[in-house]
């Protein structure tokens, strides 16, 4: 089972510079927990991708950073929610490559790749939602 | 807006990425790079990354574009002091930076510039 150890933040997404602060926020997080540098920077990463396209595709929103534990693991979760468009295609939006901008579209696929666990929903006119997680 | 400066070292030019770098800075970083690149008239790039945690896409479409830009006005992108941790994560984000050379530090990353050079220089030299 997993569950939630207290301590949560939710930070908005709205400028770049917001983009900035998550990663410095996720970065302390999963020091904190005592992920080694390359997991540290693998959910870095994927939190700047996220953030990014929160920024850019969702119209800005937030994200929820919480620090979980299952058995004797910790991880960092991670939840990125908009109410921006919504993706219509989530399969093709997940393909390395493709990008509905003039991005490289390997946020989402990378953000997957870098991550221990990854959902995501997404609808139409109503907005998007993607969790990741990365344990220790 | 803060910019990142330029400097000149030898026949190439140095650029040192010092921290987390926005849009703005990025397309700005972008301009001024080619405005210097043609009134240098510089024939190598080298962008130190060694105090970046994290690249991300975003980063890597910036090295991509200035690589991309600089060798069409003959001069050579090399990104030079990625940390390991980086390179890592690079590799699995599917970021392969295939456009770019890289190399540890500096010093081999100029190394590799003037290689190039001596290069071009012994080609024009035995050309009839
Ligand atoms: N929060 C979101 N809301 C709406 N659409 C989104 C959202 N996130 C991603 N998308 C869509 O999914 C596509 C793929 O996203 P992905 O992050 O993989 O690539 P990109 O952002 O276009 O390029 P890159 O991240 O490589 O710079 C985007 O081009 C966009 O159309
Ligand atoms: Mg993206």
């Amino acid at each position: 089972m997993t569950v939630p150890t207290g301590r949560d933040d939710v930070m908005s997404i709205r400028t770049a510079d917001d983009v900035v602060r998550v990663r410095q926020e996720v970065r302390s997080r999963a020091l904190e927990i005592g992920l080694g540098l390359v997991d540290q920077t693998k959910i870095v990463t994927a939190a700047s991708e996220l953030a990014r396209n929160t920024l850019d595709y969702g119209g800005g929103g937030e994200v929820r950073i919480e620090i979980v534990q299952n058995g004797g693991r910790r991880g960092v979760r991670l939840t990125f929610e908009d109410n921006g468009p919504g993706i219509a295609d989530i399969e093709l939006a997940m393909k390395d490559g493709y990008s509905s901008g003039k991005g490289l579209g390997l946020g989402l696929s990378g953000a997957r790749r870098l991550s221990n666990e990854f959902s995501i929903e997404s609808t139409p006119g109503v907005g998007t939602r993607i969790v990741i997680a990365r344990w220790t | 807006m803060d910019r990142i400066p330029i400097l000149k070292m030898g026949d190439a030019l140095l650029i040192t990425i010092q921290v987390d770098i926005h849009d703005q800075i990025a397309i700005a970083l972008e301009n001024d790079l080619t405005q210097k690149i043609a009134t240098t008239g510089a024939r190598g790039v080298l962008i130190d990354i060694s105090s970046l945690e994290i690249v991300d896409s975003f980063i890597g479409r910036m090295l991509d574009n200035i690589a991309a830009v600089s060798r069409m006005l003959d001069a050579e992108t090399v990104v030079v002091g990625m940390q390991p941790a980086v390179a890592i994560t690079l590799v699995e984000l599917g970021l392969g930076l295939t456009g770019v050379k890289t190399a540890l530090n500096v010093e081999r990353g100029m190394l590799l510039i003037q290689n190039r050079l001596g290069a071009l220089g012994r080609d024009r030299a035995h050309r009839p």
